[in-house]
């Protein structure tokens, strides 16, 4: 069998007493795109965040291409940096131009020259439609060019992994699609992706799995076409009337 | 209101200078040989006034640095550390520590077999470096945790390790938020450096007590006094008006 591009098996973590997450099982080939949707405070985001160490789990085991995330080890550091993040509050540094966000990474971590990481973070803001807001600050953007320069950022570092926090949740709703569109293309590409998001237009169009978390646990897994005709649990189905109403 | 304040407070000075014995300006009058000198006496006190607060809060705001950086490790018994020091140095008023220093510091140091005597200028400037070091510290420390978690999270999520995420990340965000504050800490020290006229530095206030001492005009020295200080701090806070509004503008 194929080796998984993210495993959680058995994962439970706890805020001081609250379980958070409960009995997490997940596997994600490599290629495949999931959408996690599910009520706020569900785990949705705690799931996403343990993925990539943001938060540390407490019990079970999280793989990432098939290394286990324990420890502060050599492997551990490589499996993460894999992976790229972008966050419902886009997240940019507000201090350096949009074209130094994107070079931060490449020349401090991956110790590439300032000209080919200028190159590297050219081309990626061509490819979310901003080569043109290269020298500007981050609030000098809209809130939807702020968050496609995010993307940007992540793909600089050329991870296989992409995770999605709320990425359209910060947005007006006329930017939402502008977002949601490079994340279409990006879907197209072949990248692993995991999108937590209420945008159920594009979880239809690129998820290959729909996930609905509730109190910290999967409680339905199927692909797009069951989940949305025929959801298997109440409270699914309840969401989704709920949340596809208008 | 200010304006209403400013007015009354001449006014009760002016009728003061003009109609009653009780006042005695001709120690600070220009006009006169011995009021000049006398001038001229106080006014050499702004040397080591601002000799003593620059090298302080320069002396401070390394040694603040040093003391918040603890206090912002992950490890519990590093800010322990920050902790303990922040309190206890806050905790201790500054004419005793100034005599600690001043008196007891050479024999601590004698004890473990440094001979050195510590003469005013140093004493008083160890003394408010390490009382003020305290604040700044507490400066640094606000100042680097104001600064978003998303920022930490982006920078990791990005591959920099803790000490690239604060020297490329945090640091340059923060520094904007620490310099005004910092600057006003300075205005503090200024203030402060008057207690070292007690163990004998000639500054602005040991330049006032001696000329009290001798032409026995306490209310007139000490109001020029008091002026003495005004101006000087007046100039310091312009500088961190300005301070502010370049920050705020590089702030996007």
């Amino acid at each position: 069998m194929q080796q998984a591009a993210i495993e959680l098996v058995g994962v439970n973590k706890w805020f001081d007493d609250f379980q958070v997450l409960t009995d997490i099982d997940l596997t994600v080939a490599p290629g495949e795109k999931i959408v996690v949707c599910g009520p706020s405070g569900s785990g949705k985001s705690t799931m996403v965040r343990c993925i990539n160490r943001l938060e540390r789990h407490q019990s079970g085991t999280i793989r990432i291409d098939g290394v286990e995330l324990v420890g502060d080890g050599r492997d551990v550091r490589g499996a993460l940096a894999e992976i790229g993040m972008v966050f419902q509050q886009f997240n940019l540094f507000p201090h350096l131009t949009v074209l130094e966000n994107l070079m931060l990474g490449p020349v401090k971590v991956r110790g590439k020259k300032r000209a080919e990481a200028e190159a590297i973070a050219r081309r990626y803001l061509d490819r979310v439609h901003i080569p043109e807001q290269a020298d500007k600050y981050p609030g000098q953007l809209s809130g939807g060019q702020q968050q496609r320069v995010a993307i940007a950022r992540s793909l600089c570092m050329e991870p296989r992994i992409m995770l999605f926090d709320e990425p359209t949740s910060a947005l007006d709703p006329e930017m939402i699609s502008e977002v949601l569109d490079v994340m279409v293309e990006l879907a197209g590409g072949g990248m692993t992706m995991i999108v937590v998001t209420h945008e159920m237009g594009f979880a239809r169009k690129v998820a290959d799995r729909m996930i609905f978390m509730d109190r910290g646990r999967i409680v339905e897994d199927s692909p797009p076409g069951p989940f949305f005709s025929a959801p298997a649990s109440d409270r699914c189905r309840d969401f989704l009337d709920r949340i596809l109403q208008h | 209101m200010y304006r209403l304040i400013t007015a009354a407070g001449l006014l009760l000075l002016l009728s003061g200078c003009s109609s009653s014995a009780n006042w005695g300006w001709y120690v600070i009058d220009p006009g006169t040989e011995r009021g000049w000198i006398n001038i001229r006496f106080l006014l050499s006190g702004f040397t080591n006034t601002i000799l003593l607060s620059v090298i302080a809060a320069v002396l401070s705001m390394a040694l603040g640095l040093m003391v918040a950086l603890p206090g912002l490790s992950p490890s519990r018994g590093w800010r322990w550390v920050n902790r303990i020091y922040v309190e206890f140095i806050r905790s201790i008023p500054l004419l005793p520590m100034l005599f600690w220093v001043f008196y007891g510091l050479p024999v601590v140091l004698k004890s473990v077999g440094i001979k050195v005597s510590i003469d005013p200028f140093w004493g008083a400037i160890i003394t408010l470096a390490l009382a003020d070091s305290a604040f700044t510290a507490e400066i640094y420390r606000a100042g680097i945790e104001s600064i978003a978690k998303g920022q930490r999270e982006a920078a990791q999520t990005i591959g920099l390790n803790r000490h690239q995420t604060m020297r490329y990340v945090i640091l340059p965000q923060a520094i904007r938020r620490i310099l005004p504050p910092l600057a006003n800490q300075f205005i503090y020290i200024v203030k402060m450096s008057a207690f070292a006229s007690v163990i004998g530095m000639q500054e602005l206030t040991r330049r006032a007590n001696e000329l009290v001492v001798t032409e026995y005009r306490p209310l007139e020295l000490y109001s020029f006094l008091i002026l003495e200080y005004l101006v000087l701090v007046l100039v310091i806070s312009q500088g961190v008006r300005w301070l502010e509004r370049r920050m705020k503008v590089n702030e996007r």
